[in-house]
C-alpha cells in the first residue's frame, strides 16, 4: 500500500503536498497572523478565480493540450455580465448563465478548430486569446462597477470558521468546483477518456476511445471553468475590467503543473491542482507579510517551483515511460 | 483459466449470436481463395488459410510475404479483393478490427497498444467500465481487472500505472483484454520481439493456457526456436501466396528456411572473385564482443579494407541492431570497435562518422532523408556535418557533387533542387547512398541497400557497390535477399534470433550455406 | 501555399514567361502579395498612406512610420522563425526584452560604462536567457512550450527585480539617437535592425547553420546519422533568438528612454510568431526563410498601422489580428488544404466541361 501510494503517479502530487505543508508551516512559525484561520479564509478567496480556471487547464493538460485563452475569458466574461446587468437589466445570475453557456460554447469551438484541422492548440488558443481580449475592449474599454443588490450580497456572503476567519461565497463556490473537478476526472467515463487520450492518443483510439469528442469537450470544459472563473472574479470584484486577468493563463498553468500534474498528459489530480493554486497564494502573501520582500518575488519563486516540478516530471518520465519506449 | 467470466460469457452471447460454437479440433477460422491487391503489387494470390481451436499456428514468412496483410485482411483492417473469410463456419465482412473483436478476432501488436500512465486496471476495462450514467464503478471495476488477470494466472497490483511494469507483464495485460470479450481466435504479432527469456517463458505459459482453453491463436514470429518451442503448425507465405501449412513435428528447420526463402538456381557467375593482390590485407574495422541486453548478444566480426561483409539472417535476426550499434546509433553496452588495430569510440554516430564511418539506414523515411531539403542539400548533409559549420562547401562545389552523384546513381529527379520528400522511394535510397559516397567513407555499412528499388536500379547498385570494394573501402551490407549477398560479399555472417551463428567465406559462401547455416 | 496550382494557371494565361511567372510560382509570392493588399487597403482608407515627405532631414509618413514601428517586431521574428526551423517555439522573448531593456537601463544610469560596453552586456544577457532555454530544450528534453514558459513567467519577475520595480529612466546621448535617430533620412533603429537581420543571414546561410538548422528541424533522427550535433544547434537556435530579443529590447527601451518591466515587449513572442508563420514557414520546423519572416512582420504592422489611421478604435487590432492567425493556420493545415483542393479541383473540372 505504501509503495503503491507513493508510486510514479503520485510523488509529484506528493511532493506538492509537502510543499504547501512546508510553506504554510513556515508562514506559522515566522508570522503570528499566519497562524489565524483568517490568511486561510483570504487564501480561499483570493485565489478562489485562479483555481477555479486552473482546474479547466488541469483538464486540458491532462489530455495532452493547453489553453492561453483563460485569462482573456476571464475579462470577457467580466465585461459581458457587467454590460448584460447595467445595460440590459438582467439578473446578475442570468447573466453569469449566459456568460457560461457563451464560455463552453466558445472553449469546445476552440476545440473543434484543434480537432477537425490537427493543429497545434497553442496557436489556436493563443488566437482564441487575442480574440476574447478583442471582444472585451469591443464591448467595453472602460472600467464598469457591477451595482446590483445579488452582487453585493454575494461579496457580504461569508460563514464564520473557528478563529478569526470565514469563508466567502467565492471560496465555497471554488470549492464546490474542485469537487466536480474531481468527481468528473475520476469517476466519469469521460473523465478517463481525458486521461487515456492524453496518456497515448493512437491507442486510446485503438481502444475505441473516442478521441475527437473528447478533445472537443476538454476544451469546452476549460471554457465553461474559465468563464466560471471570471463570474467569480467579477461578483467577487463587483467590477468589470477589459485587462483584467492579464497573464492569468500563466498562473493557471503553473498552479497545474505545480499541482503535480504532468504536462505532457495522462497523470495528474485536479486536487493537486487545488494545493498547487494554494501555493501560489501562500507565496504571495508570504511576500506581503515580510514587507521587505517586493512583489515581483512572487514570479520568480513561482518560474522557480515551475522549473523545479518540471525537471522532476522529466526526470520521473523518464524512468517511468522510458521502459515502454524502450520495448 | 478453463472458464471463462460472467462478463465474457454475456458479452458472448451477445455480440456473436448466429455463431456456432467450435469444437477443440475444429476449423475456427478460415480464409479461402482471399486476394489483395494494392497499386502496383499483388499483396496476397489466392491465399487458404486454416485455423482450429484449441491450437498455436506459426505464421512465417518474409519481408513482403504477406503475413501483415493477411492478419490485416482477417480482422477487416483492409477489404478483401476476393475470397471468403470464414469464422466457425460463417463467411465474415468485419469493415474494421473494432468489429473483427466483437466476432471474437482479438490483435495483440508487438507494440503495446495501451496507455502507460492509466493503471492496470483501467487498461483491461477502459470503454466497458461497470457503472451507469457514465460514471465508473471503481470497486467493480478493480475486482473484474483481478479475475481477468487471476485466469491467466498473474497476480499483480492492478491499481498501479501499467507503464510500470516490464513489457512482458504489459504484452499479457494485453492479451488480457482482447480476450475479455467472446474472443475465439487470438492473433499474437511479434509479442516477443523484446522480452527476455523468463519474460518468454511466462506468455508462453499463458498461451498453453488458452490453447486448452479452446482458443485458436495465430502466432507470427521472426524466432525459428520459438516456433519449434510452441506451435502446432506452421504456414509459411511467400511473395503473397500460400507455400504450404506443415505440422511442426514433422517439418525440419532446414525445409522451414527452404520454404520461407524460396529454392532458387545457385547462380555461380555472381561470384565475386577477390582481386589477387597478393597477400590479405590486414583488418580495416574489428568488432569485439559488441552487444546491448535485449537488443544483440555480444558479437564479433572484422572487415578488411577492399572487403565486402555479408550480414545475412531471416527477418528479425538482428541484422539491422547489429548494424546500428557498430555505427554508433545505437549504444552498446559491451564490447568495442578498432580502426586498423586502434580503439575507436563509436559511442554516437558522430563518432563514427569521424572514425572514417558511413551508414545508409534500412528506414529511409525515418532515419535517412530530410524530406523538406533539397536533393543537393540531402546528398551534401554529411559530407558537411563533417567539415563543420564553419567551413561551407561552396555552392558550386554541392551543385557539382549533386549532379555528380545524381548522374553516377542515375537518380531521378527534375533538377538538383526538388525536395527529397517528393522523390519516389528508390531514388531516395539513391540520395542516401549518394551521401555517404560523397563524404568517402573507409567503412560504409548499407542496411538493405536495394530494398523498394526496382531491377535496373538494383544491378547499378550492385555494380557500384563492387566499384567501391575495388577502390578500398571497406563494406558491411546487411540484406534480407540472399542472392544479393551471394552476388557481392567476400565472407557473410550468419546471424539467428539475435545471435551471430557462423561465418563463412570464400567458396563456402552459396545459398545452401547461408541456409544451412540459419537452420543449423 | 495552396495557390500552387491557381498561380500556374495565372502565369499560363497571361502568357509571361521567365521572372514574372517564375515569381508567381515562388513562396514568396503570397506573403508578398498580401502585405501589398493590405498596403492598399490602407491607402484605400486614408488617402494619404503612401505619401512620404522630408521634414526636419528625415522621411515622414504612414509607411516610414510602417518600417519604424515594426522593427523591433521584425528583429524579435527573425530569431523566432531560427527556433521555429529547430521545430521549436519561444514564448520567452518578450520576458527577455524585459530583462535586457532593465539592464540596459540600470547600466546607462548607473555606471559610466560607455553604450558599447553596455550594448554588449546586454547582448549577453540576451545570450544568457537564450541559452538558459536552448538547455532545457535540447538537454533535458522537455517540450519547447514548456521549457521557455519558465523563463516567460518569472522573466519579468526578474526584470523588475532589476529595475526595483520602477520604470528607470535614462539619459543617453547614444541610446536616444539608436532609439529615436535619424541617419541619411533614415531612422536609425530601422537601420540597425536592418543590419542585424542581414548580419544574421550572413551567419546562416554563409555558413552551413542554415541547412543544419533546418536538418535537425526536418528529420531529427537522420540529421544525427549524418553527423550533425542536433542538440548543439538547438541551443544555438535559442540564443540566436535570446540576441535577436535582447536588440529589439534595446531599441524598445532606447525609444521611450527607460525601461518598463511590465509592459516592454508584451505579447511581442505571438507577433513574433505570427510573423513567421505569415512568412510561410510551418510550425512544425524544417525550414524557415528570414527574408518572409520579415515580409511577415511588416504585414502585421501595416495592419496595425491600417487600423489606426483607419479611425477605427484599436482595439479591433486584436480581432483582427485573431482572425488572421486563424485564416493563415487554417490555409496552412495539411487537412484543410486537401479539403479545398478537392473542392476547388472540383470546380475547375466542371468548368472544363462546360
Amino acid at each position: 500500500m505504501f509503495k503503491s501510494f507513493f508510486s510514479e503517479r503520485t510523488l509529484p502530487l506528493a511532493a506538492t503536498i509537502l510543499v504547501c505543508l512546508a510553506l504554510y508551516g513556515w508562514g506559522m512559525i515566522q508570522y503570528r497572523g499566519f497562524r489565524d484561520t483568517l490568511v486561510l479564509g483570504n487564501l480561499l478567496t483570493d485565489n478562489a478565480f485562479l483555481i477555479i480556471t486552473a482546474i479547466g487547464m488541469t483538464f486540458v493538460i491532462l489530455a495532452g493540450g493547453i489553453d492561453l485563452s483563460v485569462g482573456s475569458m476571464i475579462a470577457f466574461v467580466g465585461v459581458l455580465i457587467a454590460v448584460l446587468t447595467r445595460d440590459f437589466g438582467f439578473h446578475p445570475l442570468a447573466a453569469a448563465f449566459v456568460a457560461l453557456v457563451i464560455g463552453s460554447l466558445l472553449g469546445g469551438a476552440m476545440g473543434w478548430l484543434i480537432q477537425a484541422f490537427d493543429i497545434q492548440p497553442f496557436i489556436i488558443t493563443l488566437a482564441g486569446m487575442f480574440f476574447l481580449r478583442g471582444m472585451a475592449f469591443l464591448i467595453n474599454l472602460d472600467s464598469v462597477p457591477i451595482s446590483h443588490p445579488f452582487v453585493d450580497a454575494f461579496a457580504a456572503f461569508r460563514i464564520p470558521l473557528p478563529g478569526k476567519g470565514w469563508l466567502s461565497a467565492s471560496a465555497l463556490v471554488m470549492l464546490a468546483a474542485v469537487a466536480g473537478g474531481i468527481v468528473i476526472a475520476h469517476f466519469t467515463r469521460f473523465g478517463r477518456n481525458v486521461y487515456a487520450v492524453g496518456g497515448d492518443r493512437a491507442s486510446a483510439a485503438l481502444m475505441g476511445v473516442p478521441v475527437g469528442r473528447t478533445t472537443v469537450r476538454v476544451y469546452a470544459l476549460s471554457g465553461f471553468f474559465s468563464a466560471l472563473g471570471g463570474v467569480i472574479y467579477a461578483f467577487y470584484t463587483a467590477s468589470s475590467y477589459p485587462l483584467a486577468a492579464v497573464g492569468v493563463e500563466l498562473d493557471a498553468i503553473a498552479a497545474v503543473v505545480i499541482g503535480g500534474t504532468l504536462l505532457a498528459g495522462g497523470i495528474g489530480f485536479i486536487a493537486g491542482t487545488f494545493i498547487g493554486g494554494l501555493i501560489q497564494g501562500i507565496i504571495q502573501t508570504l511576500i506581503a507579510f515580510d514587507g521587505s520582500l517586493n512583489s515581483w518575488w512572487t514570479k520568480i519563486v513561482i518560474g522557480g517551483l515551475l522549473f523545479t516540478f518540471i525537471v522532476m516530471q522529466r526526470l520521473l518520465t523518464r524512468s517511468f515511460v522510458g521502459l515502454r519506449k524502450a520495448a | 483459466m478453463a472458464e471463462p467470466s460472467p462478463a465474457a460469457l454475456q458479452g458472448g452471447l451477445l455480440l456473436s449470436g448466429g455463431l456456432r460454437p467450435v469444437q477443440p479440433g475444429g476449423v475456427v477460422l478460415a480464409a479461402r481463395g482471399v486476394s489483395k491487391n494494392f497499386p502496383a503489387v499483388r499483396a496476397l494470390v489466392a491465399v487458404d488459410f486454416e485455423l482450429k481451436a484449441g491450437e498455436i499456428h506459426a505464421l512465417l514468412g518474409e519481408n513482403g510475404a504477406g503475413k501483415s496483410t493477411l492478419i490485416k485482411v482477417m480482422t477487416g483492417v483492409y477489404e478483401r479483393d476476393g475470397g471468403d473469410v470464414v469464422l466457425a463456419g460463417r463467411i465474415i465482412h468485419p469493415a474494421h478490427a473494432g468489429e473483427a473483436q466483437a466476432l471474437g478476432i482479438s490483435t495483440v501488436y508487438q507494440e503495446v497498444n495501451l496507455i502507460p500512465t492509466l493503471s492496470v486496471a483501467e487498461n483491461l476495462m477502459l470503454e466497458r467500465q461497470p457503472g451507469r450514467f457514465g460514471f465508473v464503478n471503481w470497486r467493480r471495476l478493480r475486482a473484474d481487472a483481478r479475475q481477468m488477470l487471476a485466469r491467466m494466472g498473474l497476480d499483480i497490483d492492478v491499481s498501479r500505472p501499467l507503464g510500470g511494469f516490464s513489457v512482458a507483464v504489459q504484452q499479457l495485460v494485453a492479451i488480457a483484454r482482447a480476450i475479455a470479450l467472446n474472443a475465439r481466435v487470438l492473433i499474437l504479432d511479434e509479442p516477443t520481439a523484446s522480452l527476455d527469456r523468463e519474460e518468454i517463458d511466462l506468455l508462453f505459459a499463458v498461451m498453453r493456457d488458452l490453447r486448452a482453453a479452446g482458443l485458436g491463436i495465430i502466432f507470427v514470429t521472426h524466432f525459428l526456436d520459438q516456433v519449434y518451442e510452441i506451435t502446432d503448425r506452421i504456414t509459411v507465405l511467400r511473395n503473397g501466396q500460400l507455400i504450404g501449412t506443415y505440422e511442426t513435428a514433422e517439418l525440419s528447420q532446414i525445409d522451414l528456411v527452404h520454404h520461407m526463402l524460396g529454392r532458387q538456381l545457385e547462380s555461380a557467375s555472381h561470384r565475386r572473385k577477390r582481386p589477387a593482390t597478393g597477400a590479405p590485407a590486414a583488418d580495416l574495422v574489428s568488432v569485439r564482443g559488441l552487444g546491448r541486453r535485449r537488443l544483440m548478444e555480444p558479437l564479433d566480426l572484422e572487415v578488411r579494407a577492399g572487403e565486402l561483409v555479408g550480414l545475412a539472417g531471416l527477418l528479425g535476426s538482428g541484422r539491422t541492431e547489429t548494424a546500428k550499434l557498430i555505427f554508433g546509433a545505437e549504444n552498446a553496452d559491451c564490447g568495442e570497435v578498432r580502426v586498423a588495430g586502434a580503439a575507436v569510440d563509436t559511442s554516437s554516430p558522430r563518432r563514427a562518422i569521424r572514425a572514417g564511418f558511413g551508414f545508409c539506414p534500412e528506414d529511409r523515411k525515418v532515419e535517412g532523408i530530410v524530406p523538406e531539403l533539397s536533393v543537393r542539400e540531402n546528398i551534401i548533409l554529411a559530407l558537411q556535418a563533417r567539415q563543420g559549420w564553419h567551413r561551407p562547401i561552396p555552392r558550386a562545389e554541392q551543385q557539382r557533387l549533386a549532379d555528380q552523384m545524381i548522374e553516377a546513381l542515375g537518380i531521378a529527379t527534375p533538377d538538383s533542387e526538388k525536395p527529397v520528400g517528393q522523390l519516389s522511394g528508390g531514388n531516395q535510397q539513391k540520395c542516401i547512398l549518394a551521401r555517404w559516397l560523397v563524404s568517402s567513407p573507409r567503412f560504409l555499412i548499407l542496411d538493405e541497400p536495394t530494398r523498394g528499388i526496382d531491377v535496373g536500379g538494383h544491378a547499378d547498385i550492385i555494380t557500384l557497390l563492387r566499384q567501391l570494394c575495388d577502390e578500398g573501402m571497406g563494406l558491411l551490407v546487411a540484406s534480407s535477399e540472399l542472392e544479393e549477398i551471394v552476388a557481392v560479399a567476400d565472407r557473410v555472417a550468419v546471424l539467428r534470433d539475435r545471435r551471430k551463428v557462423a561465418e563463412l567465406s570464400g567458396e563456402a559462401v552459396t545459398r545452401a550455406g547461408i541456409i544451412e547455416a540459419i537452420a543449423q | 501555399m495552396n495557390g500552387l496550382s491557381s498561380s500556374r494557371n495565372k502565369a499560363a494565361t497571361a502568357g509571361e514567361p521567365g521572372l514574372v511567372a517564375g515569381f508567381l510560382r515562388s513562396r514568396a509570392f503570397w506573403p508578398v502579395l498580401v502585405l501589398l493588399l493590405i498596403l492598399m487597403a490602407n491607402a484605400f482608407i486614408s488617402p494619404g498612406f503612401f505619401e512620404v515627405t522630408i521634414v526636419d532631414g528625415h522621411l515622414f509618413g504612414s509607411l516610414v512610420d510602417v518600417v519604424h514601428r515594426g522593427a523591433p517586431t521584425a528583429l524579435v521574428a527573425v530569431g523566432m522563425a531560427v527556433v521555429i526551423g529547430t521545430r521549436g517555439i519561444d514564448l520567452s522573448v518578450g520576458a527577455i526584452i524585459a530583462i535586457c531593456g532593465a539592464v540596459m537601463a540600470v547600466l546607462t544610469r548607473d555606471t559610466g560604462f560607455s553604450p558599447a560596453v553596455i550594448m554588449l552586456a546586454v547582448m549577453g544577457t540576451g545570450a544568457l536567457c537564450g541559452l538558459w532555454n536552448g538547455v532545457l530544450v535540447a538537454f533535458l528534453g522537455i517540450q519547447p512550450i514548456i521549457a521557455t514558459l519558465i523563463l516567460m513567467v518569472a522573466g519579468r519577475g526578474i526584470a523588475q527585480m532589476i529595475t526595483d520595480g520602477q520604470i528607470v529612466t535614462f539619459h543617453s546621448a547614444f541610446f536616444e539617437a539608436l532609439g529615436a535617430g535619424h541617419f541619411a533620412y533614415i531612422p536609425v533603429r530601422v537601420e540597425v535592425a536592418l543590419a542585424a537581420v542581414l548580419l544574421l543571414a550572413l551567419l546562416l546561410r554563409r555558413t552551413a547553420l542554415g541547412l543544419f538548422v533546418e536538418a535537425v528541424g526536418g528529420n531529427a533522427a537522420a540529421s544525427r546519422l549524418a553527423g550533425i550535433e542536433a542538440r548543439g544547434i538547438t541551443v544555438f537556435a535559442y540564443v540566436i533568438s535570446g540576441l535577436c530579443a535582447a536588440l529589439a529590447g534595446i531599441i524598445i527601451a532606447a525609444d521611450i528612454r527607460g525601461a518598463d518591466a511590465n509592459n516592454a515587449g508584451l505579447w511581442l513572442e505571438l507577433d513574433a510568431i505570427l510573423s513567421v508563420v505569415i512568412g510561410g514557414a510551418s510550425l512544425m520546423g524544417g525550414r524557415f526563410y528570414i527574408g518572409l519572416t520579415v515580409i511577415g512582420a511588416l504585414t502585421i504592422q501595416s495592419l496595425t498601422t491600417g487600423i489606426l489611421v483607419s479611425g477605427l478604435p484599436p482595439q479591433y487590432n486584436l480581432i483582427v489580428k485573431a482572425a488572421a492567425v486563424l485564416v493563415v493556420l487554417l490555409l496552412q493545415a495539411p487537412r484543410s488544404r486537401a479539403l479545398l483542393r478537392a473542392r476547388l479541383g472540383g470546380l475547375f473540372g466542371g468548368k472544363r466541361h462546360v
